[in-house]
């Protein structure tokens, strides 16, 4: 069920422009990881090319292997859209569907890919979704209303519900709680521990405490200069990397003595 | 606040305050009305000189008066406030006079029969827009049907597909179709036919491709600044779910562009229905109803109004029904502007 992705020596392009160089990292399935690093250091860069939405981006490229489950993310015969049906994203900016309600939004997965779903099943997928994204009691009364009546952070609330309903394998969260009160953060850090038990999941994030509460591993991200690409300083047990990290520079950054 | 606002103060004290003598809300207008008689008075009389004299003198009274009172900023502002009236009612003189002319000759011509009758066998008075209504609604509507399709894929290509040097000189001749002067429209057509049919060449369908030609491009041109106005999260978010792209495009880009695409495409409507020399060529006039786009001669509107102006008939009955056709076009553009107005209002994503 749960995938696990193996990535080595990864160099994320934009152009000419390299923004992430030789990154080699393993994701164990049905585990958290978190990635946490200074701002443009290229954690989401890196995120987006987990699941092919890089090359969305004109003449942003990758080279370098991502393996999932013994399959290479980018090689020959490799479909991104199956890709991304498995590995789902919720994105550092809210992007509810304007022309859709809260209800469509939720099972927009499954409405945009012409899946045939009957009414109570529906019901229930959007029900299921908002609950574990702590949208459903705000929401309940008004799923009609269209989606971008809502506040920004109900938006990114939504946009987490929207990602789960599909129930992908992988799920990649980028700075999901960046817009969140302290309550709805709880929420959501409650959906990843339900989550990983089933899932595998990686989220970025800026707030050292959520990275030591949810994940079990983390990856600690950096630029060595400005305008030098981003590099994976070190990854390893959450635990380890909050107490005793192997790099120097990875310590002053958890502990705010950066820069 | 209050503490800085004291410390900027020049120590002399009353030179810098907030408030300022300013002259009376009901001063310009009072201004005006005295300036329009001193004009009438200086001119005699005659409309266009008591306003034309009536303004200078206004922005040149107002001007020192506001100086005076107020202060240069002030008398900067409120000449340049005429300025911009004057120029906005000038724009106003063109399009007031056409409407108040169109409706003052064309209303007293319309009735039930004009409307339901043609022009067969009508010498002098009676006869009607029939014909004509209906050969403007089919030709611009398998024009629209002509256009739209072609127009929305170009657009779609440019903005979601194009990559490299073919969008680019795509777009450079939908900018020189723009451009096209509409009786080269009209020539390139019946050129067209000329070469499948033989020289003499009337058809409906012919109208409907010279009006094509002006309306793909203004069509192209509406629709792509609409997508580009879609956001790329949106495209984003529904590739991050697994949705192909076509589908994003179809389900996500155009449903949310919907409202400005409708709107740009009712307006390239109401820009080519009023056209007159490319049918002229083309389709030629003619008395009756000609129901079939495919053979014959086919009235339009506008083509209407040019003949009955130019051959009123014997009594001179023409000229009237000359206004009543071009009211009739008029009120046509006048339901489409509105038309566009409601659909961008009912297609909007934002309407809750
Ligand atoms: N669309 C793009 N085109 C060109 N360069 C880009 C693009 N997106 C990001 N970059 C560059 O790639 C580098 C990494 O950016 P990225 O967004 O991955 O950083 P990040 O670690 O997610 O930062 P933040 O914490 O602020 O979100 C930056 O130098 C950025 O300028
Ligand atoms: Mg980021």
């Amino acid at each position: 069920m749960a995938k696990s992705i193996d990535v080595s020596d990864l160099n994320i392009y934009y152009g000419d422009f390299l923004a992430v160089e030789g990154v080699t990292i393993p994701i164990a399935a049905k585990s958290v990881t978190a990635f946490i690093g200074p701002s443009g250091c290229g954690k989401s860069s890196f995120l987006r090319s987990l699941n092919r939405m890089h090359e969305v981006i004109p003449g942003a490229r990758v080279e370098g292997k991502i393996i999932i489950d013994g399959n290479d993310l980018y090689g020959a015969g490799t479909d991104p859209v199956a890709v991304r049906r498995e590995i789902g994203m919720v994105f550092q900016r809210p992007n509810p569907f304007p022309t859709m309600s809260i209800y469509e939004n939720v099972i927009a997965g499954m409405r945009l890919n012409a899946k045939r779903m009957k009414k109570s099943e529906a019901d229930d997928a959007v029900e299921k979704s908002l609950r574990s994204a702590n949208l459903w009691a705000e929401v309940e009364d008004r799923l009609r209303r269209p989606g971008s009546s809502l506040s920004g952070g109900q938006q990114q609330r939504l946009c987490i519900a929207r990602a789960i309903a599909v129930e992908p394998q992988v799920l990649l969260m980028d700075e999901p709680c960046s817009a969140l009160d302290p309550i709805s953060t709880s929420a959501i850090e409650d959906l990843i521990h339900d989550l990983q038990h089933d899932y595998t999941i990686v989220i970025v994030t800026h707030n050292m405490q959520q990275a030591a509460r949810v994940s079990e591993t983390t990856a600690f991200f950096n630029l060595s200069a400005v305008g030098e690409p981003g590099r994976l300083v070190e990854y390893g047990s959450t635990t380890k990397i909050f107490s005793n990290p192997d790099n120097e520079s990875t310590e002053a950054y958890i502990s705010g003595r950066f820069g | 606040m209050a503490s800085t606002l004291e410390t900027q103060q020049p120590p002399a004290g009353a030179a810098r305050s907030i408030h300022q003598r300013t002259l009376p809300r009901y001063a310009p207008a009072a201004v005006f009305g005295g300036c329009l008689v001193i004009g009438a008075v200086l001119t005699g009389f005659g409309l266009i000189g008591t306003v034309v004299l009536g303004t200078v003198i206004y922005l040149v009274v107002i001007y020192v008066l506001s100086r005076t009172v107020e202060s240069s900023r002030k008398a900067a502002d409120r000449v340049v406030t005429g300025l911009v009236t004057s120029a906005f009612v000038i724009a106003l003189v063109p399009l007031v006079s056409v409407i108040y002319t169109v409706f003052s000759r064309g209303l007293p011509v319309l009735s039930a029969t004009f409307f339901t009758s043609s022009m067969r066998n009508v010498v002098g008075e009676g006869g009607g827009v029939f014909h004509a209504i209906w050969g403007t609604v089919y030709i611009t509507g398998m024009a629209l049907v002509i256009s739209v399709p072609i127009g929305i894929l170009t657009a779609i290509y440019l903005v979601e597909y194009g990559r490299g040097w073919l969008p680019r000189q795509i777009r450079f001749l939908v900018d020189v179709m723009t451009g096209i002067p509409s009786i080269v429209a009209g020539l390139f057509a019946y050129a067209l036919f000329v070469l499948i049919f033989g020289p003499g060449i009337r058809i409906g369908i012919g109208g409907a491709i010279a009006l094509s030609v002006l309306m793909i491009p203004v069509v192209v041109r509406s629709t792509e600044e609409m997508l580009k106005l879609v956001p790329n999260e949106l495209r984003e978010a529904a590739y991050a779910l697994g949705v192909p792209k076509w589908r994003t495009i179809v389900k996500v880009v155009l449903p949310t562009a919907l409202a400005g695409i409708a709107t740009g495409v009712t307006l390239s409507i109401a820009r080519v229905i009023g056209e007159t020399a490319p049918l002229l060529i083309i389709l030629g006039i003619t008395d009756s109803a000609n129901f079939d786009p495919f053979s014959g001669r086919i009235a339009t509107l506008p083509v209407f109004t040019y003949y009955e102006y130019i051959q009123p008939g014997v009594d001179g009955s023409g000229e009237g029904r000359a206004f009543g056709g071009a009211l009739v076009l008029v009120l046509i553009v006048l339901v489409l502007n509105a038309v566009a107005r409601l659909i961008s209002y009912l297609f909007s994503p934002t309407k809750a």
